[in-house]
């Protein structure tokens, strides 16, 4: 990290609140280029809100979002993936109705320019062909890239929700428990995935609830509880245990010391 | 850096090409089951008929009956859109009888011309559709309870523009050719000739296009099958509808499409062309499937919502007009009574379903042909419209409950 001091996303003091919920108090994060960073925390800690936020599906109370350096505003989802922030929401946001290449492509789908934009010709071809080959490169198991996703199995649902994200050319992406339903091959191949990522310079955001995933992919864990960030640990010099102790706040003063 | 290797067709995966049988298996499995128990349907309905009555089956009837669902599926193909968003739209009848009137009484009070008096009764439509869906979309007011208010004050405006006398006789002669007109039988043979050939190629095309890309490809079997059926289907129609319809043979002969027809099959041309091949169409899907999904994706959902109102309500409009022209007037009953019910009724009967996402433009000529059989062949056995509702009720109640229960099974193997 000390070669590339900027982080390519950087939040300071983010607020979010939703009715009597406090859902996030003054958050600060960051990611640099070429690391996996972990996000952990109880349930209800305030994590999937933290990557909304990122991601543009929420917008926060206060705070500063800053993208390479310069603070950006986000409103929407798409402001976020135009930047090049892509995300696997941990309820997978796809549409049961359509096809696996239709959900691969939502919001961005290869077309043929003709007429006004809204009627702009799909190119399904074309996204049928690099749909059969991102899913190939990342050895997921489909029966068919036209199968609705109705059809598919928690974990090759989940599958595709994370090739959507790996697929455009982005600088982060923010990963949701992106393991919870898949099979022991499937996660292996996730992990190596997400090492990949890293080594062509994207920065990594995991949330993981597996201590031992998160030791073996994530260069820093960041702790989150109640809302608040509480510790951050470098993997290459700490203990599952001492992120235990952050996550349930038993050795909250210790931790808070080594973050 | 990624090495392109071609791809040999035989490493593609064994489902290349899916057999017809399992195919067809797999898609009952997944609770997409298709037009197929409608087309049940609609067989077991002629075969009732044409049991109680040899009239049913009769170019003059069958064409007749195609007449007579026009304004309804025109004005379903638009519930279908509202459906697929998992909406629902209960202004489509005022609205049609709304558009008609503001055309009959332009044309005949106020003599427009007939071009500009059609246009502002659709525009009417569309002026409404954009109004109720941008007040679905800004206030999250449920779509169900805008278009009801739509219902009573569109139906409020059909009396207003009526006036005191309450009904206008059109007169005008492009008006009422609209839908009382034909298409001679070379020209119908012609439009029939360049559907095919144009459908033909535009399958294959894509066939060529996928081989190019080295996807797989329906077998060559499977699509001359699909041809063949679009062609035989077509020739047999316009056949039909040549055969002279007059029982009087010393008379002049009256025989080609009638022009109504025409007009509802382009729409549904347009408008499955429209959900099917365009970015807007793969839009209403996905928000009909995954509203939040949808918004992720960067969609404009509102926008979406908006301009299937609109388009919805446009439809109305045109199955108003539609209507007034086969009637030859427009009037207070105008879009009332049965209209709106059949209309969705239509949509529903024909496959497409309640709860958002899933569904085809073609289900509103099949439900429309179910629901105007029904009609059509209780009219032929001097049967009451009470005997009428009950059933055409049935058929629906059955429908929905087979909607329901496939969705029902979707969700029960977790899926
Ligand atoms: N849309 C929402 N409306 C109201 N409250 C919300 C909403 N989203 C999250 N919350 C609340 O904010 C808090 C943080 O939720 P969040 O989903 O971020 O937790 P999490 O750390 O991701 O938990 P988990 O590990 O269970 O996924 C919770 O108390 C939750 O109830
Ligand atoms: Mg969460």
């Amino acid at each position: 990290m000390a070669a590339n001091p900027t982080p390519v996303l950087q939040l300071r003091q983010i607020s979010k609140r939703f009715g009597a919920v406090q859902a996030l108090s003054n958050v600060d994060f960051e990611v640099y280029p070429a690391e996996v960073v972990a996000l952990v925390g109880d349930n209800g800690a305030g994590k999937s809100t933290l990557v909304k936020t990122i991601a543009g599906a929420y917008r926060p109370d206060s705070g500063q979002y800053i993208f390479e350096g310069r603070e950006v505003t986000i409103h929407t989802p798409r402001e976020a993936t135009n930047l090049g922030v892509e995300t696997v929401y941990q309820d997978l946001a796809l549409c049961d109705n359509l096809d696996v290449v239709a959900n691969l492509y939502l919001g961005r789908e290869g077309v043929r320019v003709t007429g006004p934009h809204p009627l702009h010709l799909l190119s399904e071809v074309e996204m049928e062909r690099k749909a059969t080959d991102v899913l190939r490169e990342l050895s997921v198991k489909i029966p068919n890239v036209r199968s609705q996703i109705a059809t598919l199995s928690g974990g090759q649902r989940q599958s595709v929700a994370v090739a959507r994200s790996v697929m455009w050319n982005s600088k982060v992406v923010l990963l949701d428990e992106p393991t919870a339903a898949l099979g022991v091959e499937q996660t292996f191949q996730v992990k190596e995935l997400i090492k990949r990522l890293r080594s062509r310079g994207l920065g990594v955001v995991v949330i993981s609830h597996n201590l031992a995933d998160v030791f073996e992919v994530a260069n820093r864990v960041v702790v989150m509880r109640l809302g608040r960030r509480v510790a951050t640990f470098d993997t290459s010099q700490s203990t599952a245990q001492e992120v235990v102790g952050a996550i349930t706040g038993a050795t909250l003063p210790a931790a808070v010391a080594a973050g | 850096m990624k090495q392109v290797t071609p791809h040999t067709r035989s490493d593609m995966p064994a489902v290349e090409k899916e057999a017809l049988w399992p195919s067809i298996v797999r898609r009952f499995q997944q609770g997409n089951v298709g037009p197929l128990p409608v087309l049940i349907g609609l067989a077991m309905i002629a075969l009732v008929f044409q049991i109680a009555n040899d009239k049913f089956l009769t170019p003059v009837n069958l064409t007749n009956l195609t007449v007579q669902i026009a304004s309804m599926g025109t004005i379903s193909v638009g519930i279908v859109l509202v459906l697929l968003l998992g909406e629902v739209d209960l202004s489509v009848g005022a609205v049609s009888g709304l558009a008609s009137a503001v055309m009959g009484v332009l044309s005949v009070k106020q003599g427009w011309p007939a071009g500009l008096a059609i246009l502002a009764g659709i525009a009417t439509g569309t002026l409404i559709g954009t109004l109720q869906g941008f007040w679905i979309a800004k206030f999250r007011v449920p779509s169900f309870v805008v278009s009801l208010a739509g219902l009573l004050a569109w139906q409020g405006a059909l009396l207003y523009v009526l006036g005191t006398t309450g009904t206008v006789n059109l007169t005008d002669k492009t008006i009422i050719g609209i839908a009382n007109s034909r298409v001679s039988i070379e020209a119908g043979f012609v439009i029939g000739i360049i559907a095919i050939v144009a459908y033909a190629a535009i399958l294959i095309a894509e066939q060529r296009g996928r081989q190019a890309m080295n996807l797989p490809v329906q077998s060559t079997v499977m699509l001359a099958w699909r041809i063949g059926l679009i062609a035989l289907v077509t020739v047999v129609t316009i056949g039909f509808m040549s055969i002279n319809r007059n029982p009087n043979v010393e008379a002049a002969a009256v025989r080609g499409i009638p022009s109504a027809v025409v007009i509802f099959i382009a729409v549904l041309i347009i408008f499955d062309f429209i959900t099917r091949r365009t970015r807007f169409g793969r839009y209403i899907y996905a928000v009909g499937g995954n509203v939040e999904a949808a918004r992720r994706a960067g969609i404009n959902v509102n926008g979406i919502r908006i301009a299937v109102f609109m388009l919805c309500s446009t439809l109305a409009a045109c199955g108003g007009v539609l209507a007034a022209s086969r009637l030859y007037a427009s009037n207070q009953a105008s879009g009332g009574g049965d209209t709106l019910l059949n209309a969705i009724a239509a949509a529903v009967i024909g496959g497409t379903s309640l709860f958002g996402g899933r569904g085809r433009v073609w289900s509103a000529l099949l439900g429309a042909l179910v629901i105007g059989a029904i009609a059509n062949g209780m009219d032929l056995l001097a049967m009451s419209s009470a005997i009428k509702f009950m059933v055409t009720g049935t058929v629906l109640l059955i429908a929905v409950t087979l909607d329901a229960s496939t969705r029902s099974r979707r969700e029960n193997t977790g899926r």
